[in-house]
């Protein structure tokens, strides 16, 4: 499964790098801020995210290393103050490879929204 | 008129009977596209009707699926020459349209895209989990038997795979009833007799959608049903619709006299509108009095095509009867607090009302389409069609019992 | 009674929100550094970022209805805020509602009352059974939540709640507060505000209640103002017949 998966995406990307589509302009917000180097996050950052949302939504561990929202705040365009839409740090790279990315439909991608929509902090 | 087997005319039908089935089908899926784009906000359903069309057509689907395969262990399991013939057909319309059922449903879920989650993730105290087990395991099963009908090779096990298939398809119709009977708080679904019920249920559903598939399939081939075949299925027909009825009538009796819910069920069967209308017009006037009086009457069941009616007319009732208990269900208000008057914004206390929207139908159609088109595929390339050799039975005596 | 002992409570939890606030306001949102403690107010052992939350607790609510004023909203609008239920929806029986007040009639006697109502933190959660995936689950600390990871949107939990605690999401969502995730297509209901109550916070709506109707605590902890009032005075829970044994409590129903 994961190997297919990750077959796939090889494939996918390669292809899309033989048809010469542009590489993803990244934008880095807050340069040398992460909880790891850019290898290892551009590798693992699904794994990661992904123990750390179990372990926090079905056992109540809070403060881990690896959070989304911190992810966003630092990571959320200056111009758009979203993670998402043009430019945007998780569109641009999950287009580019094809990888649906299934956060946002319940995940805020904005940052600072709640001060926007009035939730006391 | 008699088409001749595999005339132009006849292939041209073929075509178009699978492109009508497609087209549906087709559209079912677009149907289920824009739901699963645009969020439930374009059904009728709600926070108060949780489950609306697409249940009444899936349920309908799961439960005839269940029933379909009774006419092929009529056959195995009991040893009649007659049902053994029309085991392979009966298999092949219980794969058919419990694949179209499940799709249904599938395609109805709030998330239809985590699809493999549901697989993965399994909640052992869930009768929906243990229907995950369920349902592959009848197609299974189900294989593992048509394959024993049809392989001479594989003939000698036809028997144990037509029992293991028995018993398979009454723990799946129960399943499919406790999916409601363990919704203890519901006072239309706290019930013991639901999944009983089910079961006769899909006795009388499945046999009458087989019956109909049998007589299109001898029509489309220029064949008549020998009349004491005919005549013996008609009375199992007849008893089934009488033992659904039976069934009914004590669940809702026992509901009154014994659970007290004597509020809903006057609110079902005497003044909520539309559903007393579906129950004594649609089930038991339509769906069970008229065709147990074609089935009786001599004189009426002798006519062509009237056991066809009454088979279909049971279909009529069954609708009415799952749209009653699942929207009915549903629409009267869940009682929180007992003996008080309730009002709140979240429509507490308070009847609700259920507009099935165009897309959550062209979904439930769809699940139709599927069933069909895989039938009509189905009989097309393999030899489904129900072949009796009267003079063997004759001789044999298996006409008599 | 317990009122002096309530009153002085009450007076230390506000100190310990602010206090709470001005940490959170410094930090950004939900940045808890590991190794800090989170602040004790809601009445348990305070809990270390990094630890997960302990069955030895068990967040309960009393909700005292003789208190409760049949026009008040306040509890329903707070929860609506913290938890970002804001977005418009054409058709009032496809919204979400997470806690809503129901006025209630005796038709005996014409007593009237009005209660907020909202997810009731079952112990034997009718929900959880029923889930065929696992979303649906109950916290070590007793709190029900949906795990929106593995939600496929069934509704089965919907038809089996007793107390129409849960609502269906039907359209897509954009303004979720980052700290409650919720979304299209899934089910959701009460959290005990679970965001703040890991931060010692209690739930927006206990918070918001001007005639402290409402009171949150550990159903567990002997000393907590919850378990002693539930010690001492009478208490119901709602469909007691069911035996669900409930996280919420109340009074004079
Ligand atoms: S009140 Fe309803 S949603 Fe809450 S735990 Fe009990 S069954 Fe589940
Ligand atoms: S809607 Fe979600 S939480 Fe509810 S039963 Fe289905 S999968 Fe579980």
């Amino acid at each position: 499964m994961k190997a297919a998966a990750l077959a796939l995406f090889l494939a996918l990307t390669s292809a899309c790098a033989f048809a010469g589509a542009p590489k993803p302009a990244i934008k880095i917000e807050n340069p040398g801020q992460c909880i790891a180097p850019a290898e290892e996050m551009r590798k693992n950052h699904m794994e990661m995210l992904h123990h750390q949302r179990d372990r926090t939504m079905r056992q109540g561990i809070r403060g881990e290393k690896a959070s989304l929202n911190e992810c966003i705040n630092c990571h959320a365009s200056k111009t758009t103050g979203s993670v998402l839409g043009k430019e945007g740090f998780c569109q641009e790279c999950h287009s580019y490879a094809a990888v649906k990315l299934d956060c946002w439909d319940c995940h805020q991608p904005k940052a600072g929204h709640a001060k926007a929509a009035g939730v006391k902090p | 008129m008699r088409l001749d087997l595999n005339s132009r005319l006849e292939e041209h039908l073929f075509y178009i009977l699978a492109g009508i089935g497609g087209l549906v089908t087709a559209v079912g899926m677009a149907a289920a596209l824009f739901m699963e784009h645009s969020g439930h906000v374009v059904t009728g359903m709600n926070n108060q009707i949780v489950w609306g069309m697409p249940h009444v057509f899936a349920i309908f689907l799961i439960v005839a699926a269940s029933g379909v395969l009774n006419v092929a262990s009529i056959g195995s399991v009991f040893g009649k020459t007659v049902y053994k013939t029309r085991a392979p057909l009966s298999g092949l319309l219980a794969i058919a349209m419990l694949a179209a059922g499940l799709a249904v449903i599938m395609l109805d879920l709030g998330r239809a895209d985590r699809l493999i989650v549901a697989m993965t993730h399994f909640n052992p105290t869930s009768v929906f989990g243990w229907n995950v087990i369920l349902y592959p395991g009848f197609f299974g099963i189900v294989g593992i038997y048509l394959w024993t009908l049809m392989d001479r090779r594989m003939n000698p096990y036809y028997k144990p795979a037509g029992f293991a298939a028995f018993i398979w398809r009454l723990l799946l119709t129960t399943g499919t009833g406790s999916i409601f009977g363990f919704l203890v708080a519901r006072q239309a679904y706290q019930s013991a007799m639901i999944a009983p019920m089910f079961i006769i249920m899909s006795f009388a559903w499945g046999l009458a959608v087989f019956m109909i598939v049998q007589k299109a399939m001898f029509a489309w081939n220029g064949m008549q049903l020998h009349p004491q075949i005919r005549s013996r299925m008609k009375n199992l027909l007849a008893t089934f619709i009488a033992a659904v009825f039976y069934f009914v009538m004590v669940y809702h009796l026992t509901n009154i006299y014994f659970a007290k819910q004597t509020a809903f069920e006057q609110f079902i069967l005497l003044s909520g509108g539309i559903f007393p209308t579906l129950f004594w017009g649609g089930y038991v006037f339509l769906g069970t009095l008229v065709p147990l009086l074609i089935l009786f009457v001599p004189d009426l069941s002798k006519i062509r095509g009237s056991v066809f009616a009454a088979a279909s007319l049971v279909l009529v009732g069954a609708f009415s009867l799952l749209y009653v208990f699942i929207i009915g269900g549903q629409v009267y208000p869940l009682e929180i607090f007992p003996g008080m008057d309730v009002k709140s914004s979240f429509f507490d206390g308070q009847i609700d009302t259920y507009t099935p929207s165009l897309p959550e139908i062209l979904l439930g159609l769809g699940g139709f389409g599927i069933a069909f088109t895989a039938t009509v595929i189905g009989v097309r390339v393999l030899k489904f069609l129900p072949q009796d050799d009267i003079h063997k039975l004759e001789s044999a005596g298996h006409m008599l019992d | 009674m317990n009122e002096p002992q309530d009153k002085s409570r009450r007076a230390l939890m506000g100190k310990a929100v602010t206090a709470a606030a001005v940490a959170g306001a410094g930090m950004g949102v939900a940045a808890i550094a590991p190794g800090l403690h989170l602040i004790e107010v809601a009445g348990a052992a305070p809990r270390t970022a990094g630890e997960a939350a302990s069955n030895t607790v068990r967040w309960g609510m009393l909700i005292d209805s003789t208190k409760c004023a049949k026009d008040c909203n306040a509890c329903v609008t707070a929860c609506n805020t913290e938890n970002g239920l804001v977005e418009p929806i054409k058709d009032a029986r496809q919204g979400s509602q997470w806690i809503r007040k129901i006025d209630l009639k005796d038709p005996k006697n014409g007593r009237e009352h009005s209660l907020p109502m909202m997810c009731q933190h079952c112990a034997n959660p009718p929900c959880v059974d029923v889930c065929p995936t696992g979303a649906s689950m109950k916290r070590a600390d007793g709190i029900v939540l949906v795990d929106r990871h593995i939600c496929i949107g069934c509704r089965y939990c919907m038809m089996a709640c007793p107390y129409k605690a849960r609502s269906f999401v039907h359209q897509p969502l954009t303004t979720q507060n980052p700290e409650v995730p919720r979304g299209i297509g899934c089910v959701e209901s009460c959290t005990f505000c679970v965001q703040r109550v890991d931060k010692g916070l209690k739930p927006a709506c206990v918070e918001a209640c001007p005639e402290g109707a409402m009171t949150f605590g550990d159903l567990n902890d002997p000393n907590s103002a919850i378990a002693q009032r539930i010690a001492r005075e009478a208490t119901t829970q709602v469909r007691a017949d069911l035996k669900l044994n409930l996280g919420v409590r109340y009074q004079g129903i």
